[in-house]
């Protein structure tokens, strides 16, 4: 049934309509009215108290995202490329990264803080503790997966070392560096977000949110996360989509 | 051509550092032109055999020799042909066939040109831009030998290739084997435990002992081609063989 994925988002609506009847306190439950026009003016600075539009908003932390997303991947798949080629330099590796692994990226506020002081750094410093991990591991991963008869027939039919790398390795390995990169980015969306809090920021949809809250602002907190979802959605839906266009093979090697 | 193995022997470390002696003085003459199948029961070292031919493993004693050179590495003069999962599964069909040409640096609309020659001997023209998953294990096989012949080796080693295929399509492609053989005039070293298949396609059986594999006869198969295996002659060299095979599979046992 395709229309039963739309059944509980419909009912959670009118529940939530319902409730903010019951309750009548828009600072607890602000009804939908109030939430939909700050949705439908996605470009118009009015509905969110001088702090720029929605979408100045959402792409400031995009640009955010993005800027910390790309260092960590930089990073990450080089390192992961030589851990997974090389036992010596895994074994080098990886008791470092397994130690810095579970520490949480907004367990690294006050140390951005303190290195990097208030700003762009900061944030993108955040950002890059977020999604270097999973990149990194499903990189290594990937590289491991990469059939050793694969390699063997490159070295027959005469391969350099570097057309190994270029032509087996990365695309032997590109499917699962790809789920790295998509989960990746999911968690360095979630960081941008709590990454905003930090003190002298004055843009971006995490920003907003809180802002919103200082102001009583339920409705524009709730419309603020509204968006944060959407983009999060969308952005996976891009990845996912690429990944069955480049990659549909991944399973299926015979 | 030429190629000369001389007192090839292998022996690596085993369990509990114990030395286990794979081959032992193998000493094995190949004409140009030849089609020569090493057989012996699984663990005798065969494929060890094949795979330091190959270059890609190191005898510990003995040399071999092609035109009298030493080979101590892969050679683009000998291509390997693997048991199966040997494909590129990113790569098209002809894009895997002209993956040898490419490392030679070979442009993309030469390189095409020649691989769908390859494809066309193969019987697989239509299939030339699908994906290796959308074939069959005969067909595979068939686009493995192609992306061997496309890089012009004087010797095809192959290593079981039709192992992992039923019957039919086995008996299939070892008549396409045979005449694409006859075609091409190359060298063929055909590794294989099926005594029927070593007999039904080579000019000389090539019967190795178990471990260490050593060669316990060489036997000339003087049957005119195409060989029908129901054939009394087939039958009496077949039994020959097997009785070869069978006695170093019992004292192997001893």
């Amino acid at each position: 049934m395709r229309y039963l994925r739309l059944l509980l988002p419909i009912l959670l609506l009118i529940g939530w309509e319902l409730v903010s009847w019951v309750v009548n306190n828009p600072f607890i439950v602000p009804s939908l009215e109030t939430v939909i026009p700050i949705l439908l003016h996605p470009f118009s600075p009015e509905y969110t108290l001088g702090t720029g539009s929605m979408v100045e908003n959402a792409a400031i932390s995009i640009q955010r995202v993005g800027l910390g997303f790309l260092v960590a991947a930089a990073v990450a798949i080089p390192i992961g490329i030589l851990m997974g080629r090389s036992p010596l330099l895994n074994d080098f590796f990886d008791s470092t990264i397994e130690l810095l692994r579970p520490i949480p990226p907004l367990a690294w506020v006050p140390l951005a803080l303190a290195w990097f002081k208030i700003g762009l750094t900061s944030i993108v410093f955040i950002i890059f503790i977020g999604a270097f991990f999973p990149i990194l591991l499903n990189t290594v991963d990937g590289v491991r997966s990469v059939k050793k008869t694969w390699l063997e027939v490159a070295t027959t039919l005469g391969a350099k070392e570097r057309q190994i790398m270029t032509k087996v390795v990365l695309p032997g390995a590109a499917p699962t560096i790809w789920t790295g990169l998509r989960v990746g980015f999911g968690i360095a969306w979630m960081c941008v977000v709590a990454a905003e809090w930090l003190p002298g920021i004055s843009k971006g949809l995490g920003y907003l949110i809180l802002y919103a809250y200082n102001f009583g602002q339920t409705n524009l907190i709730i419309a603020g996360m509204v968006v944060i979802g959407v983009i999060g959605l969308l952005i996976d839906f891009v990845f996912k989509r690429v990944e069955k266009k480049w990659f549909s093979w991944r399973g299926l090697e015979r | 051509m030429s190629l000369v193995l001389k007192g090839i022997s292998k022996s690596f470390l085993g369990e509990g550092k114990a030395e286990v002696q794979a081959l032992s003085h193998i000493n094995l003459e190949v004409a140009d032109g030849e089609f020569v199948s090493i057989l012996g029961p699984s663990g005798c070292g065969k494929t060890t055999l094949l795979r330091i031919i190959a270059g890609l493993d190191h005898a510990t004693g003995g040399s071999i020799l092609l035109d009298g050179n030493r080979i101590e590495g892969p050679c683009p003069r000998m291509a390997m042909i693997f048991q199966e999962y040997s494909l590129y599964p990113w790569r098209t069909v002809l894009d895997n066939i002209a993956f040898g040409l490419e490392m030679k640096g070979m442009e993309k609309p030469r390189r095409r040109a020649k691989a769908l020659e390859f494809l066309e001997m193969v019987g697989l023209v239509d299939f030339a831009e699908n994906y290796p998953f959308e074939l069959s294990g005969g067909m595979r096989q068939r686009v493995a030998v192609a992306r061997a012949l496309a890089i012009d080796p004087q010797i095809l080693l192959m290593d079981e290739p039709f192992g992992a295929l039923d019957a039919q399509t086995r008996n299939m492609l070892q008549r396409e084997l045979l005449e694409i053989w006859e075609k091409t005039k190359k060298t063929v070293i055909f590794v294989t435990h099926s005594v029927d298949e070593a007999v039904f396609l080579s000019d000389r059986v090539v019967v190795l002992t178990a471990r260490p594999g050593t060669i316990r006869d060489i036997v000339p198969i003087n049957l005119p081609r195409p060989r029908e295996r129901t054939g009394t002659d087939f039958a009496r060299i077949r039994r020959y063989v097997l009785d070869h095979v069978e006695k170093t599979a019992f004292s192997s046992k001893v």
